[in-house]
C-alpha cells in the first residue's frame, strides 16, 4: 500500500532513529547475566547508555572496548580481550554480547575470527558465553540492531538437533518479540501463551531484567532474561512464533536449528491480529476452544472498539516510529477508521512498511513528521518523547511510544498487544483526543461577534 | 403544589397558538398535554431538568440550584452549549441542603446567603435561583427571598418556580419560558434598535450551531437582539420586547413564550427549524419576508434569494461527493417529538433510505408526513422498547441509528453505527454546512471498517479444518523436502 520515499536532502532535522547498536544491547539485557560490550569507542556506549537509562529509571549495565586512536589503526582484538576479562572480573556475567559500532565497521575486522581464537587461548573464560552481531551505527535502526543481535545470538548458542529427535508433543513453544516490544506486552503475550497449555520460551526476555523491580542485591550484570541454559533448548520446541517482521530472519534461523515450523505476526495489536495469533495458539494447542479469560478479553476489546470509534473514526494522525511499531499502531488505528496524514520511519529494512495504511512512508525524522502533520491537518501525533517539541509546536496531542520515552514514567509497564493491550490503546488514543477539547467559536463558523452592548458591564470572573 | 405553581402550569397547558391543543375539547384541554408519567416505566427528564435546559445556555448568568446535592450534582456541565464570551454557566452553583438544612428550616437563610456569596464573588447580572422537589415541598419561598436578595445586592435574582415534581421535562421548558416573561424580558430597554432585530427563542447553540447560521444572518444584516438561550446575554433576554420578529426554533414547548410576546409586544413569530437544507432556506426567507412586512428594507428579500441561491448550491456541491459512500443506506429515525423532515428529504435525495421512524411524541401532522414521505404507515413506531430495537437493529434491517444518546447503546451493543441528532451531540448539524456535517457523520460512522473488525465471529467460533492444526511450515521441511504445504507439515 504505502510508497517508500527518502527525502532528498542532506540535513536530518530532529532524529528519530535511535541507533542499531543500542538495539543490540538491548536485546542482550533480556539475557540472564548478561553484560552487553559495544567494540567501539568510549563515548558510543556513553550515550547509548544514558538513553537506556532515561528510558528504564535503571542501571543499565553496558561496557565498552573503548577504542582508543592507537587501537583503531592496528586492530581492537586486544580490547576485546581485555575488556572480557575485565568484564568477566567486575560483573561475573554468564553471558557477553558484543555489538559492533560504526567505528569498528569503518575500520573492518574480522572479530568472529579474533573471538574464535581469544575462546581457544584463554581456557580461564571458562563457562562463558558470547555472542557478536555487526551492528554499524550507519545502517538501520534499533530494531535492526535488535534482530541481529537475536540471531546472533541463536547463532552461538542454539545448536541443531537431528529432527529424528523431535518431540511432536511437546508443549514448548518458542516466542521472539521484536525491539518495539515492551517488557509488559511481552509478559501479556507470554499469559496468553500460557493460557492455552503451552511453555514459552521468550527470547530475549526484557520482562524479568528491565521491566522495573527493586533487586535484594546489586548486579553489574542483567538483573534477569532468558535462562541460558533455555536457549539451546529452544531448538526442540513444536514451534516459533515471531512477532514483529523485524524477526523474520532469526526466527527462521531457529526454524533451521530446529526442524520446526515458523509463524511471523507482523503486529499483535488490533482485533484481527490477535485473532490470528489466537487461533495459532489453539492450532498448536489442539484445542477448539479458548479459555474464559481470553474470550472475556475479546468481548471487553470488542466494546472498547465500540466506544472508542467516535473519537478515532475519522482521526487524522501522523505516526513516527520504527517499521514494526509503525505498522502494530497504523494498522489498528486503520482498522478503527483512523487516517495516519503522515509516516515517517527509521529503517528501509523492513518490508512490512510496504502495508502501512498511509500512501506514503517518508524515511526520515520528526522534523518530517512535523511537516507532514501540518500539511495533512493531523490533529494527533504518535511518536517517542522526542515528538514533544513537534507537539508543541502544532499544538497537538502526543501518544508516546516507541523508544526512548524519557519524560514520562512507566515506559516498561505501556502495554498495546493482546486484547486487553489494544483496548487500552484505543482508549489512549481516545482520550488524547479528548485531552485536547475543541471549544467551538462563532470566528470558526465566520460568525461575527456578538455585539459588545449585550455584556454584562462588570467583571466577571469564572474558574474556567 | 403550590398555588402559584399549579396556576402556572394551568396555564402553560391553556395554550391557544398549540395547534395539538386548539384541537381539543374545553374538557381534554384542562387535563393538560402532559402524558401521565408511569411509575417503573417512565424515562426522561423532569420539570426542574427542562427548565435548565431553557434557562442554562445564558452564559453570564449564574444559576443556583436550592436543592440536597443531586439535582445540581448529578447533572451539572453536562450539555453542550457553547459560549463565545463569559463561562459563568457552566459553573455549577447548589445550597446543596443537607439533613439539618431541611429539618431545620435553615433553607431559605442558606439560599440568601448563597445568592449575596455569588454576587460579591462573580458580579454577574442575575442570579437565577431554581426551585426543587424538596425545597418547594418544605415551603421555602423562594420568589420573597430571592425580592430580598435583589433589593439587599442590587443584582436580580429570579425565581425559576418549576420543581421537577411538577411535570415532564417538556412542561419545564415552557415554564422556564414562562419565568422569563414574568421576570425577566421588558426589564431593560436596547441602546438602539434596527428594523431588522429579531429574536430566536428555543435554540441552545449546542455545539456551536448557532454560529453555523449566524453568518447568513450577518450577511442579510439581521441581528440577533434576544435570544432564548443560544449564547445569550442576560441583555439579550431582558431587551427581547424590542425586536420586530420572533422565530421559534424547534419547539413546541415555548410557543406559549412566543404568543404571549406578540399579545403582550405585539411582535409576531414564526416557527422554522434551521435542520436540513429547505428548511434553512425557508426559515430565512419567512423572517425576511416578515421583517419587511413590519418595515424594513424591501430589498431584504431580493438579498435572501440570492443568498439562499448561492448557498444551497454550495451545499448540495458539497454533499455530492458523500452521495456514493452513504447511498442506499438504511436510516432507522428514532428522535423525540420533532422531526426535522427536512433532514429526511435531504437523506432521501443522497440515495438513503429511512427505513423507520418513531412517531412517540409526534402529532397527528407529523404521522400524516410521515405516510407522505414514506408511503406507509407500517414503519412508523410507537414508543420502542430497547429489546425490541435491538433486535430490529441486530436482525440487520438498518445500517444507522441517528437518535439521542438513550438509544445509543442499544445501537452500539447490536453492533451498529449510530450518529447522535439529539441534544447531547458533540457536533453542530445546523443551517447549509450542518448538513454537510451531519452527512459527513453519518459517512464517517457506517463507513467505518471497525463495523466489519467488531462482528466478525471469533475464533473458538469459527470452523476450523481439524483441531490440531498447526501453522505453517516455511518454504520447505527440512526432512521430507516437500514443499510448504500444511498437510505435508503434519507428515514431518
Amino acid at each position: 500500500m504505502a510508497r517508500l520515499t527518502r527525502p532528498r536532502r542532506a540535513l536530518s532535522t530532529n532524529p528519530l532513529k535511535s541507533s542499531a547498536p543500542l538495539g543490540a544491547a538491548l536485546a542482550y539485557l533480556g539475557i540472564e547475566k548478561s553484560v552487553p560490550l559495544f567494540h567501539g569507542a568510549q563515548g558510543c556506549t556513553a550515550f547509548a547508555m544514558v538513553h537506556l537509562v532515561r528510558h528504564f529509571k535503571e542501571a543499565i549495565p553496558l561496557q565498552t572496548t573503548a577504542m582508543n586512536e592507537v587501537s583503531t589503526i592496528l586492530g581492537g582484538a586486544e580490547q576485546i580481550e581485555e575488556a572480557i576479562a575485565n568484564i568477566r572480573k567486575r560483573a561475573h556475567p554468564k553471558f557477553i554480547g558484543i555489538a559492533s559500532t560504526a567505528l569498528t565497521e569503518t575500520r573492518g575486522e574480522d572479530i568472529h575470527g579474533e573471538l574464535a581464537e581469544i575462546m581457544a587461548r584463554r581456557k580461564d573464560f571458562g563457562p562463558l558465553k558470547l555472542a557478536y552481531a555487526s551492528t554499524p551505527d550507519f545502517e538501520g535502526a534499533m530494531e535492526d540492531g535488535w534482530a541481529s543481535a537475536v540471531q546472533a545470538v541463536i547463532d552461538a548458542l542454539v545448536p541443531e538437533i537431528d529432527p529424528a529427535w523431535r518431540d511432536a508433543d511437546l508443549r514448548q513453544v518458542n516466542l521472539l518479540p521484536s525491539a518495539c516490544l515492551t517488557p509488559a506486552e511481552v509478559e501479556e503475550i507470554v499469559r496468553m501463551i500460557r493460557a492455552f497449555g503451552l511453555k514459552p520460551i521468550v527470547l530475549p526476555d526484557l520482562t524479568a531484567s528491565l521491566d522495573g523491580h527493586l533487586a535484594e542485591d546489586w548486579s553489574g550484570a542483567s538483573l534477569g532474561g532468558t535462562p541460558l541454559d533455555a536457549i539451546p533448548a529452544m531448538a526442540k520446541s513444536a514451534v516459533t512464533f515471531a512477532i514483529g517482521e523485524s524477526m523474520r530472519g532469526p526466527a527462521k534461523l531457529l526454524a533451521e536449528r530446529g526442524h520446526m515450523p515458523v509463524q511471523v505476526f507482523p503486529s499483535l495489536t488490533g482485533l484481527k491480529a490477535v485473532d490470528a495469533f489466537v487461533s495459532a495458539l489453539m492450532g498448536v494447542a489442539g484445542v477448539a476452544d479458548a479459555p474464559p479469560a481470553i474470550k472475556r478479553d475479546r468481548a471487553r476489546l470488542q466494546d472498547a472498539m465500540l466506544d472508542a470509534h467516535f473519537q478515532i473514526g475519522g482521526l487524522k494522525y501522523a505516526i513516527a516510529a520504527d517499521p514494526d511499531l509503525a505498522y502494530a499502531l497504523s494498522s489498528a488505528l486503520a482498522g478503527m477508521g483512523a487516517e495516519a496524514v503522515s509516516a515517517v520511519t527509521t529503517s528501509a529494512a523492513n518490508p512490512i512498511l510496504e502495508l502501512l495504511p498511509c500512501g506514503e512512508v517518508v524515511l526520515g525524522d520528526l522534523g518530517d513528521l512535523e511537516e507532514g502533520a501540518r500539511a495533512g491537518g493531523a490533529t494527533l501525533l504518535i511518536s517517542h518523547a522526542h515528538g514533544r517539541h513537534a507537539a508543541a509546536a502544532l499544538g497537538l496531542p502526543l501518544v508516546r511510544a516507541g523508544f526512548p520515552v524519557n519524560d514520562r514514567l512507566g515506559a516498561q509497564d505501556m502495554c498495546r498487544t493482546g486484547y486487553r493491550g489494544t483496548r487500552a490503546f484505543l482508549f489512549e488514543v481516545a482520550n488524547a483526543v479528548l485531552s485536547h477539547p475543541h471549544s467551538p467559536r462563532p470566528e470558526e463558523f465566520g460568525a461575527a461577534p456578538i455585539s459588545p452592548e449585550f455584556e454584562h458591564d462588570r467583571p466577571q470572573t469564572a474558574p474556567h | 403544589m403550590s398555588d402559584a405553581l399549579e396556576q402556572s402550569v394551568q396555564d402553560a397547558f391553556n395554550e391557544p397558538a398549540c395547534a395539538t391543543n386548539r384541537a381539543k375539547s374545553a374538557a381534554e384541554r384542562k387535563k393538560g398535554c402532559a402524558k401521565p408519567l408511569t411509575p417503573g416505566a417512565a424515562a426522561g427528564g423532569c420539570a426542574f431538568d427542562g427548565a435548565m435546559i431553557t434557562l442554562q445556555p445564558i452564559v453570564d448568568v449564574a444559576h443556583l440550584v436550592h436543592a440536597p446535592l443531586a439535582c445540581s450534582g448529578n447533572s451539572w456541565d453536562n450539555r453542550g452549549s457553547a459560549s463565545s464570551g463569559p463561562m459563568l454557566y457552566k459553573t455549577g452553583f447548589t445550597t446543596d441542603l443537607t439533613e439539618l438544612d431541611i429539618v431545620m428550616g435553615h433553607g431559605e437563610k442558606k439560599l440568601y446567603r448563597a445568592i449575596r456569596e455569588i454576587v460579591e464573588r462573580h458580579a454577574p447580572p442575575a442570579v437565577f435561583v431554581y426551585a426543587t422537589c424538596v425545597t418547594s415541598m418544605i415551603g421555602d419561598d423562594i420568589a420573597a427571598v430571592c425580592k430580598a436578595a435583589t433589593e439587599a445586592f442590587g443584582t436580580p435574582a429570579i425565581p425559576v418556580d418549576v420543581p421537577g415534581y411538577a411535570g415532564s421535562k417538556n412542561l419545564g421548558c415552557k415554564l422556564g419560558g414562562e419565568m422569563m416573561f414574568r421576570h425577566v424580558i421588558g426589564t431593560m430597554e436596547p441602546e438602539r434598535t434596527t428594523d431588522t432585530d429579531i429574536n430566536i427563542i428555543g435554540d441552545y447553540n449546542l455545539s456551536g450551531e448557532l454560529w453555523q447560521v449566524k453568518p447568513l444572518l450577518d450577511r442579510l444584516g439581521i441581528r440577533i437582539l434576544g435570544s432564548l438561550s443560544a449564547d445569550a446575554r442576560y441583555r439579550q433576554v431582558a431587551q427581547m420586547h424590542r425586536a420586530r420578529v420572533t422565530m421559534l426554533v424547534c419547539s413546541h414547548a415555548l410557543i406559549g413564550l412566543a404568543r404571549k410576546m406578540e399579545e403582550t409586544y405585539g411582535i409576531p413569530f414564526f416557527e422554522g427549524s434551521f435542520y436540513g437544507i429547505s428548511d434553512t432556506s425557508e426559515a430565512l426567507r419567512t423572517m425576511c419576508r416578515m421583517l419587511v412586512e413590519r418595515g424594513a428594507a424591501p430589498d431584504l428579500l431580493d438579498r435572501c434569494e440570492a443568498l439562499i441561491a448561492e448557498e444551497e448550491a454550495r451545499a448540495w456541491a458539497a454533499l455530492a461527493p458523500y452521495r456514493p459512500r452513504v447511498a442506499g443506506k438504511r436510516v432507522l429515525l428514532y428522535t423525540g417529538g420533532h422531526k426535522s423532515w427536512s433532514v429526511v428529504s435531504a437523506l432521501q435525495e443522497l440515495g438513503m433510505e429511512v427505513v423507520g421512524t418513531s412517531v412517540r411524541k409526534a402529532t397527528e401532522t407529523d404521522k400524516a408526513r410521515v405516510v407522505e414521505i414514506m408511503g406507509t404507515e407500517t414503519h412508523m413506531y410507537e414508543n420502542m422498547a430497547p429489546r425490541e430495537m435491538y433486535q430490529t437493529l441486530r436482525d440487520a434491517k438498518a445500517d444507522i441509528l441517528m437518535s439521542g444518546a438513550r438509544s445509543q447503546f442499544v445501537a452500539l451493543k447490536a453492533r451498529v453505527p449510530w450518529v447522535d441528532v439529539n441534544q447531547e451531540k458533540h457536533e453542530p448539524y445546523a443551517g447549509y454546512m450542518g448538513m454537510v456535517d451531519l452527512v459527513r457523520a453519518i459517512d464517517r460512522s457506517v463507513n467505518n471498517p471497525m463495523w466489519e473488525d467488531v462482528r466478525r465471529p471469533a475464533p473458538w467460533d469459527e470452523p476450523r479444518p481439524f483441531a490440531g492444526h498447526r501453522p505453517r511450515l516455511q518454504d520447505r521441511c527440512p526432512v521430507s523436502g516437500f514443499a510448504n504445504d500444511p498437510k505435508d507439515f503434519e507428515d514431518c
